[in-house]
Order: structure tokens, then C-alpha cells, then sequence
């Protein structure tokens, strides 16, 4: 089972954020359980193969001050893909700070090694107004602006600032097949 | 959360409205852009008095905005008008009915980041026939006003969007790229009823106009 954990503080902004990540698993015949961060439970996180963050609104940013409840990400060996939102977590989590950069809409970005299945010059969807970066990751793409796409050092975590679910769908189901 | 809606009148922007209910929020204003070009990036060219018809029997209030429809001006336009809904009816967000286009969406996401608005965007990839049956089940009753791509023509013009429809648009999909939900602009449609309206609408006289793949039909409504 994948575990999708939602960030977004809006219900209404499911739709936009955490409907199309399903979307592509249901359509994978990928077996998914969606989940609100303040609502995962140790059970959840031991049983799901693996973990997809979500991202959010621009302006749906609270997950930033409650960064607290995924202390959990510290502990775990298993593949986590953080989304926009969910790549700020997987920084922060490992004592990144919080950078303020906008990118909305189509972007090229670099990728300069095999990524999740991608490599070379690829066009994303952005949609973010901060990244952060942790020592911890190296970076295997970069757009004009900032770091894109990154994996830690020693574990399987992964983090794209763009949005997968958008352009560029078999990132999610490439992280899947790991 | 009080809501202005991006509202053209057709089946996207109505149903993104209809969500926007179902999920709690407040269907604060219909923000309207009527645009002199019909080739505009941005806005569909929906009469003026369509679109007041479905703010009534919806009991909302509309603001309305002319545009020249030329590519940056069009967007200064639907700034300013964004900016007049939050000033008089203290909007918090914005919905639209984006389903593909990045750059529709990405134009209006940086809109409501500069004026310090959430952005709400429910139909965001949605698969196109998943939208159409949830029109469908949702009791939506939409009509085909406008077809722009081969090989539609002047027969589409006034069908309803029910389970022929999909029926007859499917085999077009595969074969000649033809969006079934019509997002690249293949149609056009307005909506004649659906749950948010207090009555349906019903058209007293419809005059066709266009040739060969490109057709819109302007309604009289009763």
C-alpha cells in the first residue's frame, strides 16, 4: 500500500493537490491510502510500502509551523517522495531552512543524472514560492532559480519541487516501481 | 471561505462552482470577463446576458469586465477585476474551472499571489470522462453552443451532454484528438440547469452561425 499524506489545511483544495497523485496510482492499479498529516498513526506509516508528501496552495502553508509531526520521516529506511510542500518537509525535517523563491507554471529543469526514471532537459509545472534544501541531499536537478530534484544521502528519500502529478506523471509511478 | 468565481457560464466554471458549495465554502460573487476577441488565451466569449440569467436563478451577485482580449492586456484586465470583487465583496479565494491549460492556471495563481488570495482549482487534471459523467450524475444539463475543431460541425450545435454524447464524441477521441471534455477549445457550452439554480433555464429561440469545423449558436433564453 502507498501512503498519500495530504499537507493541505483546505479540504477544498483535495481536488487540485491530492486527487490527481490518486489519480495516477488508481489508473496504475497502484492499491493507495490518503491520509491528513495530523491523522497519521504509527500503524499506517509500518504498513505502507511506501510514502508520497503532497504539496499545497501558495498560500495553504501551515504544515511550515506544524514541520513537528513528521519527526516520524527521521526514523523511517522507506522510499518517501515529497511533493512542492512535501520536498520543504524532507528539508526542513534534516535542518534545511526555508528559502523564499517563486516559480509558477511551465519551467525547464536540468536533471544531470538519472532521476526516478528521467534524465537531461525535461519541462515541469511549478507552483511554489520557497524551497529548502538539506545538507543531508544531494541535488540531481536544478531549474534557472533553484534546486528541483534531490535524494538523501543515505536513505531512499526523494524530493521534486515541481508538481509530478501535472506534467511529467511517471515520476510518481517510476517512485512506485523502486 | 468566501469565494469569487472565475465564471464563463459553461460546464467547467458552473461545476467548479458546485464544488466549491459541496465543500463548504461561500459562493460570494461570479467574476465575469467578456472578451472582444474570440481567439483569446484566457477567457471564453460567453454573451453578457447569458451569464446574468445564471447569476439570477443562482441568487449571486456578478461583476463583469470588458476586455480587448490582446495577450498581457487581458490580464491587467482580470487583475483589476479580481482586485474590485476582493475590495467590495471581500473575497478570500478564488475558484476556477481550469482543468489543463498551464497557462491559464499558472496566469491566475500569480494573480491571487500578488493579491494576497487563496486559489482554488477543482477540476486541475481532471480525467475527461470523469468529468462528464459526474456533469451527468450530478443532474447538470448542459448544451453544445459552440464547436471549433474538425470534424465537428453545425450538428453538435445544441446537443446535450447525456450518455450519447460521450457515446458519439468517444471514437473522435482516439482518432482525431478531439478533447471529449472539449478543454483545447473544441466546444463550447452553457449550462441550463444544475443543482445551484433556482429554476431552469429555457431557451426561446437559438440562431447558428460559422462554416465547416468552426460553429457557435447564440441562445434566446425565455
Amino acid at each position: 500500500m502507498i501512503l498519500i499524506i495530504k499537507i493541505c489545511n483546505k479540504r477544498f483544495h483535495y481536488y487540485e493537490f491530492i486527487k490527481p497523485i490518486e489519480d495516477v496510482l488508481k489508473k496504475n492499479k497502484i492499491e493507495f491510502q490518503t491520509i491528513h498529516y495530523k491523522n497519521v498513526s504509527d500503524m499506517l506509516l509500518k504498513t505502507a510500502e511506501k510514502i508520497i508528501i503532497s504539496g499545497t496552495s501558495l498560500k495553504d502553508n501551515g504544515f511550515v509551523k506544524d514541520i513537528s509531526y513528521f519527526n516520524w520521516i527521521k526514523e523511517k529506511n522507506k522510499p518517501i517522495l515529497g511533493i512542492c510542500g512535501g520536498m520543504h518537509i524532507l528539508g526542513l525535517i534534516f535542518d534545511g531552512e526555508l528559502k523564499k523563491q517563486q516559480e509558477i507554471g511551465l519551467t525547464n529543469v536540468e536533471l544531470k543524472k538519472e532521476f526516478l526514471g528521467f534524465i537531461g532537459n525535461i519541462e515541469v509545472y511549478e507552483l511554489h514560492n520557497f524551497y529548502a534544501i538539506s545538507n543531508e541531499f544531494e541535488i540531481f536537478g536544478k531549474s534557472k532559480k533553484c534546486p528541483q530534484a534531490v535524494k538523501h544521502n543515505n536513505k531512499p528519500f526523494f524530493g521534486v519541487l515541481f508538481h509530478p502529478e501535472v506534467r511529467n506523471k511517471d515520476l510518481i509511478v517510476n517512485f512506485v516501481n523502486i | 471561505m468566501k469565494c469569487g468565481i472565475l465564471f464563463s457560464g459553461g460546464k467547467d466554471s458552473v461545476f467548479a462552482t458546485y464544488l466549491a458549495k459541496k465543500s463548504g465554502n461561500e459562493i460570494t460573487c461570479l467574476i465575469t470577463i467578456i472578451s472582444e476577441n474570440p481567439d483569446s488565451y484566457m477567457f471564453h466569449t460567453p454573451s453578457i446576458s447569458k451569464v446574468k440569467k445564471q447569476a439570477e436563478v443562482m441568487n449571486v451577485p456578478l461583476i463583469t469586465q470588458k476586455t480587448k482580449g490582446e495577450k498581457e492586456e487581458e490580464l491587467i484586465d482580470l487583475e483589476n477585476v479580481i482586485k474590485k470583487a476582493k475590495e467590495i465583496y471581500g473575497i478570500e479565494a478564488i475558484v476556477t474551472g481550469s482543468v489543463e491549460s498551464a497557462y491559464q492556471a499558472s496566469r491566475v495563481q500569480k494573480i491571487c499571489d500578488k493579491l494576497n488570495l487563496d486559489c482554488f482549482n477543482p477540476l486541475w487534471q481532471k480525467d475527461q470522462f470523469e468529468l462528464l459523467n459526474d456533469l451527468i450524475e450530478s443532474n447538470f444539463k448542459i448544451i453544445i453552443t459552440g464547436v471549433f475543431a474538425y470534424p465537428l460541425n453545425e450538428k453538435w450545435l445544441g446537443r446535450k451532454i447525456d450518455q450519447i454524447f460521450i457515446r458519439d464524441v468517444l471514437p473522435l477521441v482516439g482518432k482525431y484528438k478531439i478533447n471529449p471534455a472539449g478543454e483545447g477549445g473544441e466546444f463550447e457550452s452553457y449550462v441550463l440547469d444544475c443543482p445551484l439554480f433556482s429554476r431552469e433555464l429555457k431557451i426561446k429561440k437559438t440562431d447558428a452561425s460559422g462554416k465547416q469545423n468552426s460553429w457557435r449558436m447564440e441562445i434566446d433564453l425565455v
